[in-house]
């Protein structure tokens, strides 16, 4: 029996669907294609899921085949724990944000049939940057993403629409294109005609090398992460988005770059990576604190989520450079989990400004009495945002600050200064929107309706029950990235305990 | 006695069924009726560029030749035969262009605006000349880089430039800037053919012959700091450069595509670069081979200089036709970055394949994207002015998506062609592994970034801006238009997703490298 090819069926299944739903004449029927799609997906994806077996080979689901053979590239894809929970946070979040965005599209008077297509092609080749295990099939699909998302900003987003999707494109272009240098670069000090993943760990020994190429993988990472400085891009692209495309962009799209810290920079530069700790741990601290800072000075509520993004990014890339499992576990956990938690305040955020006309924090007050449901999902959303315990985030922030602890421990007591701040940015936040006065222009809101409720009650869920049991998660990542630690050649600091003397 | 020399007719058949077929084409201009003369050349011109590139074909099929043919100096060998084979598809659909009346001016000798233009309009005169014109245009483009020696290059140079400096004055609309165009291409490009010449006789007084091979072997026993081989090799240079529009010799380049009817436009673009970039490496690979640290620094400059000069000016233009000129000048900037990656002979086969590779796919994206500005109309011709594109995309969907996927593919964004074209051209100079080689690449691709800039700029006014009440129209594409442009994209996508069976080709016929 030959093994069904299930990631190439799941991206087979997006394309294809795409191409159908842009092929459709009837809009109702479109949206309604593409969610069937992507429940498909979803489901095959969980279907993957369940028939990956944690402790067995790092890398299953395996497809090899020559595609070009001049450049030594492959269609290779497989997926080890890691790419596993990410692939599976897009196919959960895709139909969501599909059923968010059932109306989103018709504003503009732009083809609505087009912006589901799109979502679908996304979705494909979300799948794809985390399956391909040929370094170049990852470049590829981290570059040909960035399409579909710029057009779904730059077609369907706010008013400041187009400039925020040049911007977004630039800089990850900007990024990208360096990466593209240290790939053909890594190719070529390599020199095993291959850009097979495995083909490359530890094929790069001079340091001074490693260092090089580390650094161009790293800038694009940091651009796509986004890492501080380099975060400028993404309140303007998050802000001005449509919130569906939002919860993409921010949720999964960014996750790449935390990805390929750890996928990449870590594996295949290791020397390199110890090397730049320092200055990429005391970056992400920096971005923890200055996220939270400039979050809670926000007075647009998409902005304000982008920044606090931006300070959850930096407990991520601590977590991956603490280079301890329980940091690095952490740090992907964290990705999963921030997707859920983040799209969902975003989602939320989107069925509030849709219902106003407004983004601004100002033109809200007193939300919550006319709109409860809204008002609750919001405030959950929210703590999950500030990583209450019991919910979802807060076992990966915990982890990851533990995990950090262990060998840094300075920048780890700093990071947490951005858990109080958080308290701050977003209690504030539902304060001034939800509570006090109902302000006039908000008196005759609606709550939820039906298909919003299915919208924020699965995601609500996830964030709840993987707060209580988020083992099973876990139980996935954690094989993964030891395996990805030992290509490192790290090992977990002893835990030190003090001994009391004289007993 | 003198003896007969010896011509291999077969090699040399693609160019003479060419000129030949010129040469017809000036005697139905002078013997046929006026009403007919179109109905001949049409079929003429296309039936002699496809029986050339089946003779081609034929060559290759049949194993290339490893000596140069007539007495050493015409060299039909793998890569003259690829770039052969380029040229002769990208004119063929530039001639499905030139297949335009709308495009060219019914009577060129009347003064714009005069009665006698009038006239020449109601009594529906046209210019059938341009179909000849067009075939010794592409002759020229086919001896160019074939010439294995320099006054062939030099005569093929001019056989290729004197057509195209007419075809550029026969523009319909703009007239003026057209007659312009001609104007300053004729005055600037015989500037740069007499620096050709020069460079010419100056290398012959290095090396005694102006073959290529034999300035090779002088170079091999002079020690190469001789003062008429240096000034040789830059009036050459200058020569050369001034034809791929490297700065700084650029600055025709934006007035010559702008004032040129745009089918000529095309022609320019996509073949005249492939045969200008072709004779560029004949000479600075078999000729200057051994004396590449001379060269090399100086190309350096000029390589860097062209794609900042051509990213960075591309993004003040407010004119579509000169904003593709300036992507031009910067995609010339990228393939001089694989002219340079000279070393031993893999290294040198590596980086020809990839040239070869990036102008195959660069040409055929230019031809598809000049196509598309053909449809593109005001009621007084085309729409230039790059605000009048706005809103394309609610207008015309299809069009714009053509157009912008023909941009993206400019930028090189991956799964297009020209992806592939700048990653094979950056690989090979990464390759030669020298760091100020893979430094001229990390600029490169930043200048890529600053050239996405305004490639995602007409991206954004075609789909992002609202359309204004009076755009302009999308005239029906004729069906040779939208043979050009359904050709292109194809093209771009299959390049993009498959491009082993091209590269395979390009590798095979870099494989030999040039014959010695």
């Amino acid at each position: 029996m030959t093994a069904i090819p299930w990631l190439s069926i799941l991206m087979g299944v997006s394309v294809l669907g795409a191409l159908g739903v842009s092929f459709l004449k009837n809009d109702k029927l479109a949206k309604q294609a593409t969610l069937g799609v992507s429940l498909l997906v979803l489901v095959l994806a969980v279907v993957m899921t369940v028939g990956f077996s944690p402790n067995g080979d790092r890398f299953q689901y395996a497809e090899t085949y020559d595609w070009i053979p001049s450049f030594g590239v492959h269609y290779a894809v497989a997926v080890d724990g890691v790419a596993l929970v990410l692939i599976l946070l897009s196919a959960v979040l895709v139909p969501i944000v599909v059923l968010a965005s059932w109306h989103d599209a018709e504003q503009g008077k732009r083809s609505v049939r087009t912006y589901f297509a799109l979502l679908l092609v996304l979705e494909a080749m979300m799948i794809g940057v985390f399956a391909a295990t040929d370094v170049f099939l990852f470049y590829v699909f981290f570059e040909a993403m960035l399409i579909p998302m710029y057009f779904m900003i730059g077609s369907y987003g706010g008013a400041q629409r187009s400039y925020a999707a040049v911007k977004f494109l630039l800089y990850s272009l900007f990024g990208g294109l360096l990466m593209l240098v240290a790939v053909i670069a890594l190719y070529n000090v390599a020199d095993k005609n291959s850009f097979l993943f495995p083909d490359l760990i530890g094929a790069v020994t001079d340091p001074t090398t490693q260092k090089w190429l580390f650094l161009g993988f790293f800038v694009a990472f940091a651009i796509k992460a986004p890492l501080w400085p380099v975060h400028t891009w993404l309140p303007d692209a998050a802000a001005q988005a449509p919130a569906g495309a939002a919860v993409l962009l921010v949720g999964v799209l960014d996750k790449v770059g935390t990805y390929g810290m750890l996928r990449f920079c870590l594996e295949l530069f290791p020397d390199a990576a110890k090397w730049a700790t320092p200055v990429v741990i005391a970056l992400s601290v920096i971005g923890i604190v200055y996220g939270a800072i400039v979050a809670i000075g926000q007075t647009d509520i998409k902005r304000l989520i982008a920044y606090t993004s931006i300070s959850h990014f930096g407990f991520i890339t601590m977590g991956v450079f603490a280079m301890t499992t329980t940091a690095a576990s952490g740090a992907t956990l964290y990705m999963v989990n921030h997707g859920f938690s983040t799209g969902v305040l975003f989602l939320v955020a989107g069925f509030l400004i849709y219902r106003r006309g407004s983004q601004f924090i100002a033109d809200y007050g007193g939300v919550q009495k006319v709109a409860p449901l809204l008002a609750g999902a919001f405030l959950i959303a929210g703590l999950s945002g500030l990583s209450l315990p019991g919910l979802s985030t807060f076992v990966s922030e915990f982890m990851v600050l533990l995990g950090t602890f262990e060998r840094y421990a300075v920048p780890a007591i700093i990071g947490t200064t951005g858990v109080i701040l958080a308290a701050i940015y977003i209690l504030w936040m539902y304060q001034r929107t939800m509570n006090g006065p109902t302000a006039e222009s908000v008196a005759e809101m609606k709550d939820l309706n039906g298909r919003e409720r299915w919208v924020v009650a699965p995601l609500i869920a996830l964030i709840v029950v993987l707060g209580f049991f988020p083992k099973p998660l876990l139980d996935v990542i954690n094989p993964a990235v030891k395996e990805s630690l030992v290509n490192v050649k790290v090992t977990d600091p002893a835990p030190v305990v003090a001994v009391k003397e004289g007993q | 006695m003198i003896t007969a020399p010896t011509i291999e007719y077969f090699a040399l058949a693609p160019l003479l069924i060419i000129f030949g077929a010129a040469v017809i084409g000036v005697l139905v201009e002078a013997f046929a009726p006026r009403y007919l003369r179109r109905a001949v050349h049409v079929p003429l011109t296309l039936l002699s560029l496809v029986g050339a590139f089946a003779l081609v074909i034929l060559q290759t099929v049949r194993g290339v030749p490893t000596t140069p043919a007539a007495m050493g100096s015409v060299a039909v060998d793998g890569p003259t035969l690829f770039i052969w084979g380029t040229i002769l598809v990208l004119s063929f659909v530039s001639i499905l262009l030139i297949n335009d009346e709308e495009q060219f001016v019914p009577s060129a000798a009347a003064v714009p605006g005069s009665a006698e233009e009038e006239k020449a309009i109601t009594e529906g005169a046209a210019h059938t000349e341009v179909y000849p014109l067009a075939l010794f245009a592409i002759g020229g483009m086919l001896l160019f880089p074939a010439s294995n020696d320099l006054l062939i290059m030099f005569v093929a140079l001019e056989v290729m430039s004197l057509p195209l400096y007419l075809l550029c004055g026969l523009a319909r609309r703009r007239r003026l800037l057209s007659q312009e165009a001609s104007v300053k291409y004729f005055l600037l490009g015989a500037f740069s053919s007499a620096f050709f010449l020069y460079g010419t006789a100056l290398l012959y007084g290095f090396a005694g012959t102006v073959d290529l091979v034999g300035i090779s072997r002088a170079l091999a026993t002079a020690g190469g700091t001789e003062t008429l081989l240096l000034v040789g090799t830059a009036m050459l240079g200058v020569g050369l450069l001034f034809k791929i529009g490297a700065a700084p010799f650029q600055a025709w380049k934006p007035d010559v595509y702008q004032g040129a009817p745009t089918p000529i436009t095309a022609l320019m673009a996509s073949g005249t670069l492939v045969a200008a970039f072709g004779a560029v490496l004949r000479v600075f690979w078999v000729a200057l081979g051994n004396d590449s640290w001379n060269w090399q620094p100086i190309m350096w400059g000029v390589a860097a200089l062209t794609m900042v000069v051509g990213s960075i000016l591309a993004i003040t233009q407010t004119d579509i036709k000169r904003m593709l000129a300036y992507s031009s000048i910067a995609h010339a900037g990228f393939l001089l970055v694989g002219v340079m990656a000279v070393g031993e002979k893999g290294q040198n086969a590596l980086a020809l394949s990839g040239l070869l590779f990036y102008l195959v796919t660069y040409g055929i994206t230019t031809v598809g994207a000049f196509a598309v500005v053909t449809l593109v109309r005001d009621p007084g011709g085309e729409a230039w002015h790059l605000s009048r594109w706005a809103g394309l995309g609610k207008r015309s969907p299809k069009l714009a998506g053509l157009f912008a996927f023909f941009l993206l593919a400019f930028a090189g964004i991956p799964l297009t062609s020209g992806f592939f074209g700048k990653y094979a051209v950056f690989r090979s100079a990464v390759a030669l592994g020298e760091g100020w080689l893979t430094g001229l690449v990390v600029l490169a691709v930043v200048a890529s970034a600053a050239a996405a800039f305004f490639y995602v700029r007409v991206i954004v006014l075609m789909f992002f801006s609202d359309p204004s009440a009076d755009g302009p129209t999308v005239v029906t594409p004729s069906w040779a238009t939208s043979t050009v442009v359904g050709f292109s994209a194809f093209a771009t996508v299959a390049l993009g997703v498959f491009p082993q069976p091209v590269l395979d080709l390009a590798e095979k016929a870099a494989k030999s490298l040039f014959v010695q």
